[in-house]
């Protein structure tokens, strides 16, 4: 593969959304074009690079060589754990895009939708690819200011309050990890994530980095909406047009949050045993604390937002899992699995948090009620909704065909192998409560009595491509799992995570 | 919103061309003087948003401004990407590849392609400040009636 093609991954959707303003004078109904074809190309860019690269690539920008063997170009960088993010990111945000343009009619405004939808896509496609820390914080802002206008694209009462919410603890959060960053700056006097590996890996001072880790997981906690940090998800994720809720609980949590602490804490920082504990704590504490919050709402799209923290609480616990064993160097199997499962979780939450706000966004646009007292015998009018959002109810709850069964029963068996049984146990009572919830969820909107209203319609096609493609894929991942087909996709991934000083070596040449 | 009294006008008048200039100089100067194309489009905004406050909103013709301002910001962004592009096309395969030739140091045509992306990075930020303000005016406005 081409070194040059992985820049497309940003200039595709950052052209697309500066030329959109302009083709909306001439057709104003441009970008419902324009914003699927970008995300299919990007799409398939991304399984072409899957498929065609499993090396690792560093591509400076401008050109810049490195002067005595110090980096001095703005990096970008792919390996397995990106090319895997970048899947993930445009997958959901191909079927987001093509369901938006019959849900998005109802809304003012479209362009600016589009704009937005495309800038957001940018800048997460960047923050994967960049192998620069100040680079990767500028993506993240990219990311998160547009998602804070499009939780905002509702412009009534409830919605304005979400984003203004959103808004605070995230620019706190940004603050914080500017902070982090600057006093990375002042320690090494770099900012290329391979040259701070590389000096932090020979400092003396070995106190400093540990500090900046507990900085960065409160700013990308609340990033991730791990849970004390957790205020804004809810009331966000809620309150946002539904292929943007698929996409902000689907991914972008994942990209702002999990990867960069994964990338930073595997592949930046080294390993430090007391930060993974407390990692791995956050995590269990998300994932039953999630669960429990989730099974007393009765909004349907604030019971999905409550449900992505305990999953995020899975995919930490998996990271935490890991990092532990990996830090204290005698158990490989076990971290291998832990990373696995971890990654694997990450997949599938993608895919089945996104098919399930979009079910809720289908619920909505049929019924025009977010209650799931006021739904009930919706099966008879709504098939394809019906047999999708069932798919992703037995995904997510862990059903053993279905995809999320195998991710939690990975974690699960991690936890069991290296030795955290309260951990493993944890993870078994929340997926028990998942699975009621969901049965909640499946009996008052589909089986209940009518609640009395004029029969509702199914929706319109494209809403329901979006909705069928993921449900199979729902089905399909689980093949993800076997021996061959892993190859491919998971064990490079994991490999990276494995890797721990690879990242540094490899790009610096020493 | 009225204009403002014949003083204020008449200073405006003087001052806002100043600091025009001031600014298409501080954008266009950028590489080799402090400055830039952020502050010089700040500068440039400026000098419109002092003309639209003595003036008053109805002497401008409001509504085709916001237009116009929103199509020069993506305008100048999207040239911007087409020339760190065309990078690519240029010998090297690199993003940003500034491939004029560099000149003199400390002259006003040295940088390579560095002023042009000064330049351009000023029409977004004037444009950008703008638009805001317009859109804060136009608002406020609608409200009043």
């Amino acid at each position: 593969m081409e070194e040059w093609i992985i820049i497309l991954f940003f200039v595709i959707p950052l052209f697309g959304a500066f030329v959109m303003p302009l083709t909306y004078l001439f057709s104003p109904e441009s970008p419902k074009l324009i914003t699927p074809v970008i995300t299919l190309i990007l799409l398939m860019l991304s399984l072409y690079s899957v498929i065609c690269q499993p090396e690792q690539i560093a591509y400076s920008i401008g050109g810049w060589k490195p002067v005595d063997n110090v980096p001095i170009a703005i990096y970008l960088v792919y390996d397995g754990l990106s090319g895997f993010m970048l899947v993930i990111i445009n997958l959901v945000a191909f079927f987001s895009s093509v369901y938006a343009i019959k849900y998005m009619e109802e809304y003012t405004g479209q362009k600016y939708f589009y704009v937005l939808m495309c800038l957001m896509i940018a800048g997460m496609n960047g923050v994967v690819l960049s192998g620069d820390l100040f680079n990767l914080f500028v993506f993240t802002e990219i990311s998160a200011k547009s998602s804070y206008a499009l939780v905002a694209f509702g412009v009534k009462k409830d919605e304005l309050e979400a984003s203004f919410k959103y808004q605070v603890l995230g620019g706190m959060a940004s603050l914080i990890i500017l902070f982090g960053i600057a006093m990375i700056y002042w320690q090494t006097q770099t900012l290329n994530m391979a040259d701070i590996s590389y000096m932090l890996q020979n400092a003396e001072n070995n106190i400093f980095p540990v500090f900046v880790q507990l900085i960065f997981i409160t700013g990308f906690g609340v990033k991730a909406a791990l849970i004390p940090f957790h205020a804004w998800l809810p009331d966000a994720h809620s309150s946002a047009p539904s292929p943007i809720s698929a996409m902000l609980s689907g991914v972008l949590i994942k990209t702002l949050g999990v990867y960069v602490i994964m990338r930073l804490y595997l592949s930046v920082f080294q390993l430090n045993e007391s930060v993974s504990i407390v990692l791995l704590a956050l995590g269990g504490l998300s994932m039953i604390i999630g669960v429990l919050l989730a099974f007393g709402a009765w909004d349907l799209k604030r019971l999905l937002a409550y449900s992505s923290i305990s999953h995020i609480g899975y995919i930490i616990t998996g990271l935490g899992i890991g990092m532990i064993m990996l830090s204290r160097g005698e158990n490989h199997l076990a971290a291998t699995l832990a990373f696995t499962g971890s990654l694997f979780h990450i997949a599938n939450h993608a895919v089945f948090k996104g098919l399930l706000f979009l079910n809720a966004g289908a619920i909505e646009y049929a019924a025009n009620t977010r209650d799931m007292k006021q739904m009930g015998g919706l099966a008879k009018f709504m098939p394809v909704t019906l047999t999708s959002s069932f798919s992703a109810s037995m995904s997510i709850s862990g059903m053993p065909p279905f995809s999320g069964f195998f991710s939690k029963l990975i974690i699960i068996l991690a936890a069991v192998i290296s030795g955290f049984y309260f951990i493993a146990g944890l993870a078994v009572i929340a997926g028990i409560i998942t699975l009621s919830y969901f049965m909640k969820f499946q009996k008052y909107a589909f089986y209940n009595k009518p609640s009395g209203k004029s029969p509702v319609k199914e929706v319109p096609g494209l809403m329901r491509f979006s909705m069928i493609s993921l449900a199979v894929l729902c089905l399909l991942m689980s093949v993800l799992i076997l021996p061959g087909i892993r190859d491919g996709f998971l064990n490079p991934a994991v490999n990276t995570l494995m890797e721990t000083t690879e990242y540094a070596s490899k790009i610096l040449g020493r | 919103m009225e204009g403002m009294s014949i003083i204020v006008k008449k200073i405006v008048q003087l001052i806002s061309a100043l600091i025009f200039v001031f600014g298409m100089y501080s954008a266009i100067h950028g590489h080799i003087n402090p400055g830039g194309g952020f502050a010089g489009g700040v500068l440039l905004s400026g000098a419109f948003i002092l003309l639209i406050i003595a003036y008053g909103l109805d002497y401008f013709k409001l509504k085709q401004q916001t237009e116009a301002t929103s199509i020069f910001e993506s305008l100048s962004i999207l040239i911007a990407l087409l020339i760190a592009f065309s990078g690519l096309f240029a010998g090297s395969l690199y993003f940003f590849n500034n491939y004029f030739p560099a000149g003199t140091p400390g002259s006003l045509i040295s940088g390579g392609l560095i002023p042009i992306y000064n330049v351009l990075i000023g029409v977004k930020v004037a444009a950008t400040l703008s638009t805001i303000f317009f859109a804060l005016i136009i608002y406020k406005e609608e409200i009043r009636r």
